[in-house]
């Protein structure tokens, strides 16, 4: 299998199946390890860095995980075959431009990753729809039980699992739940959301685009500290603490828009709709903007005649690197902003 | 695109300014940005940390001696200097975390937000008392939890826990 594969559908964790996909899109847990007897990445020459690769690409394709896994050499992967990895969030953009020997071992449900040689040597991550990080925990955790059977882990009884950089030290897991706000972002109460996360040690991020902005209201908001507390006390706090404080704000805030303010709602909604249907360039940009005012309009029950499946669908194919492979090359922008308003026009107006 | 400041990374920053009518576009990279009181920060400023906590080491200390004593520290297996892993804020090898000592301790005990010793999962292959230590150290914390909650049934519960661990 390879990447180009993957791109011509959305990923399962995006697919809005999963318990309260409206709000909580997918959740996601990471752990960092790195093997002993092994300098870390800043340190390592190359052949030991092939090494690494070596040992750990053996180990994982030896596991038995349900499905037949695959590994892609990044290294040896085309720009284009990088980027679509990372749209589809199964290696960072860190692993996609980094040097040297490096790969991934990808589940085909995409429900697992393990990235090898990038900050860490090791990087397992697994990835359901909605809010199931418990399940995340469980799955997780026996991954990582089954590789310490082959391979030995840098640990030691003071910090834990030792990592390149101090701030994943201990357990290293990072919780992450990615969430879908418009209304707290449209009732202007974003702001106080990342103040309260901020003061609880958790970080918020953009889920799609590059740095730090979040375009179309999509957040992903994950754990800071992993030193000093277990990995179910991180998990249970999310489960029972953050997340569903989270989601009655946005669900309070949605119910507020349609009893006070419903035309100013439809209005966003339809003229979203009426420039997705009609455009014809639209950038990656806008497109992410404008689907999700419909997204929202669907869950609030204000758009008829659209599925979420063709929304979700298409949030993840007008990526710039899924429309590019998935069209047989490089394309420059101007192609592509005309490519994407065409397809989207054909999936919302066949509908 | 190249940032206009320095010339020499890519710009990733991009500022649209409309004042008295005049729209005025910079397009710069995160670090310039950054010295211009602009870049949103998303993760703990790791350099920015270890270098205010080297220089208030130094200060506490009295002269530049000490502070270059720290900096001058050195993982005798990778080679990796105390300086060299602030300037890169990623550490050399795993004996660093015994190399560095106390000046690593105490940008843990900062970025971990004041704690220090690990409660969690332990490698099968870890020695049987280390996995014992870790587990009797993260019940002690449940415990003191649950009292706290008065759920003087869950504490009876991780006492006994406790009690056949000893």
């Amino acid at each position: 299998m390879k990447p180009a594969d993957l791109s011509n559908h959305i990923s399962q964790w995006f697919d809005g199946t999963g318990p309260g996909a409206d709000i909580v899109i997918s959740s996601r847990i990471r752990l960092a390890r790195n093997l002993a007897g092994y300098e870390f990445l800043s340190c390592l020459t190359n052949p030991r860095q092939g090494e690494v690769l070596k040992k750990l690409k053996e180990a994982l394709l030896s596991l038995d995980l349900g499905e037949a896994v695959f590994f892609v050499d990044i290294d040896a992967s085309s720009a284009l075959e990088q980027d679509v990895l990372v749209e589809r969030h199964l290696i960072s953009r860190q692993h996609a431009r980094g040097k040297g020997p490096r790969g991934v071992v990808i589940a085909p449900s995409e429900s697992f990753t393990a990235m090898i040689n990038e900050e860490d040597h090791l990087r397992i991550q697994v990835f359901k729809t909605g809010l199931q990080l418990k399940e995340c925990w469980q799955q997780i955790d026996r991954i990582d039980s089954s590789m310490e059977q082959k391979v030995s882990y840098a640990f030691n009884a003071e910090y834990g699992y030792l990592t390149a950089c101090p701030t994943n030290v201990g357990t290293g897991i990072r919780v992450s739940v990615m969430l879908h706000l418009p209304a707290l972002k449209m009732t202007g109460q974003i702001d106080k959301f990342f103040n309260a996360a901020r003061d609880s040690d958790l970080m918020v991020r953009g889920l799609f685009g590059e740095g730090t902005e979040a375009v179309g209201d999509f957040f992903q908001v994950s754990n800071q500290v992993t030193l000093g507390v277990s990995e179910e006390q991180v998990v249970n706090e999310f489960v029972e603490l953050i997340v569903p404080k989270i989601t009655q704000y946005e669900a309070a805030a949605r119910e507020v828009l349609l009893s006070q303010q419903s035309d100013a709602v439809d209005d966003k909604i339809q003229r979203a709709l009426g420039v997705l249907k009609n455009a014809r360039l639209i950038s990656s940009q806008e497109a992410l903007f404008l689907l999700s005012h419909v997204r929202m309009g669907i869950n609030l029950g204000r758009v008829e005649g659209i599925s979420m499946e063709a929304v979700n669908e298409l949030f993840m194919l007008t990526q710039p690197a899924h429309l590019q492979i998935n069209s047989g090359g490089a394309l420059d922008a101007d192609r592509r902003d005309a490519m994407r308003a065409k397809m989207i026009r054909s999936r919302l107006c066949a509908n | 695109m190249l940032c206009q400041l320095c010339n020499e990374r890519t710009a990733t920053i991009h500022l649209t300014e409309i004042s008295e009518g005049m729209r005025m576009e910079s397009h710069l990279c995160e670090t310039c940005a950054q010295k211009q009181g602009l870049a949103v920060k998303s993760q703990i400023p790791l350099n920015e940390l270890l270098s205010t906590l080297l220089a208030a080491q130094s200060e506490s200390q009295g002269g530049d001696a000490p502070a270059e004593a720290v900096a001058d520290l050195k993982c005798p297996a990778c080679g990796m200097s105390f300086k060299q892993f602030v300037q890169k804020s990623q550490l050399g090898c795993p004996n660093d975390y015994r190399a560095f000592g106390e000046p690593l301790k105490a940008v843990i005990e900062k970025a971990q937000n004041g704690r220090l010793q690990h409660r969690g999962k332990v490698p099968s292959s870890a020695p049987v008392d280390t996995r014992d230590q870790i587990r009797m150290m993260s019940l002690r914390q449940q415990l003191e939890e649950a009292v706290r909650n008065e759920d003087y049934e869950q504490a009876a519960k991780l006492r006994d826990i406790m009690g056949n661990l000893q």
